[in-house]
């Protein structure tokens, strides 16, 4: 696929944004799962 | 909305805010309310954070519904106005993207629910699922025009799963609730189909006004009132609710029978006139929100 600067750039940014969030719902994923193992022992 | 921020069409790189979009999360506000009223009006307290678990798959289990939906749907919302501009057909991301995401959004939902609350719960929610994608949106929405009648039931299954997730049990009033929300379904969905009828036509999806007229459609509206008043009404009169939700809940069920009462009579056919049914399709979400906040409110006040 053949694609302009300004396309490859957009992609890029893209990408970068989609591993933020995905970075962040992980770091939420970890926090959730050692809140969810203290409860469960209560 | 994205469209306008991201004008590009690239389909391998999505925006992260269009897989938020395949999740619908209008309609999420209302499965999450209805899902977090079933734990809350639940006779066993639940500790925060699993009841905050138990909501969190229950709204990621119908983010996954809704993703799948549009996966398989990509043609024909395509053809309608209100959801052409969506991530597949407005081209800013490819099908399979779609459908990795959601199946493994729905996987991880009903996997969590199982191991952070208990497996009745994690049931529900899979069998919700299934339900929506398979018979509701592959099966029964290009097929019949009692699509909605079934799909309903997709819907109806929030509160049953939260009450299943506090307590590890289905029991009477979850089911006159899901019973509610099934009944409820026809006529909300029936109403607006009635003011947007062509669009529903021109994709070629068989909606009941479409198929069998508006005067058969406004009939069957009546007919769905009836018995969804009676099961909002019924945990009252059985003894599981308080006088408030059932004071409430009457009023509340009297003013949507009225509304659809009126729909029913109405001999309007032109869409832009149809203040009554509009007035009905409105009001039926108001009414889903309020009969619910009050099982809530009865179950802390009193």
């Amino acid at each position: 696929m053949n694609l302009t600067p300004d396309e490859e750039a957009e992609i890029r940014r893209r990408q970068k944004s989609r591993a933020i969030v995905m970075a962040l719902l992980l770091g939420g994923f970890v926090i959730l799962m050692y809140a969810i193992s203290i409860a469960k022992m209560l | 909305m994205a469209s306008k921020a991201y004008p590009v069409a690239i389909p391998a790189a999505a925006d992260w805010r269009d897989f938020l979009a395949l999740t619908k999360p209008r309609v999420l506000s209302l499965v999450v309310f209805t899902g977090l009223c079933g734990l809350l009006a639940a006779p066993q307290s639940i500790n925060p954070v699993l009841g905050f678990t138990a909501v969190l798959c229950i709204a990621m289990g119908a983010g996954a519904a809704g993703a799948l939906n549009q996966w398989y749907e990509a043609d024909l919302d395509a053809m309608m106005v209100r959801t052409a501009n969506r991530p597949l057909p407005a081209g800013r991301m490819d099908r399979q993207s779609a459908l990795h995401f959601g199946v493994g959004l729905g996987a991880f939902s009903v996997i969590l629910m199982g191991l952070a609350l208990n497996l009745l719960a994690a049931a529900i929610l899979a069998v919700s699922i299934l339900f929506y994608v398979v018979v509701y949106t592959i099966w029964l929405k290009r097929r019949t025009p009692q699509n909605i009648v079934i799909g309903g039931a997709a819907g109806a299954f929030p509160a049953l799963i939260g009450w299943a997730a506090a307590t590890g049990r289905v029991e009477t009033l979850p089911v006159l609730l899901f019973a509610m929300v099934f009944l409820w379904t026809p006529p909300h969905f029936w109403a607006l189909a009635l003011f947007i009828n062509s669009d529903y036509a021109r994709a070629g999806v068989p909606m009941l006004p479409a198929v069998v007229g508006q005067r058969a459609t406004r009939i069957q509206i009546m007919l769905y009132a009836v018995p969804m008043a009676v099961a909002a009404v019924a945990p009252w009169p059985l003894g599981l609710t308080g006088a408030l939700y059932g004071i409430g809940s009457c009023l509340l069920s009297a003013l949507f029978v009225l509304l659809a009462v009126r729909v029913g009579f109405s001999r309007e056919t032109d869409q832009a006139a149809m203040k009554p049914e509009r007035q009905l399709f409105a009001f039926s979400i108001l009414y889903l929100f309020l009969v619910f906040g009050l099982l809530v409110a009865d179950k802390v006040v009193l």
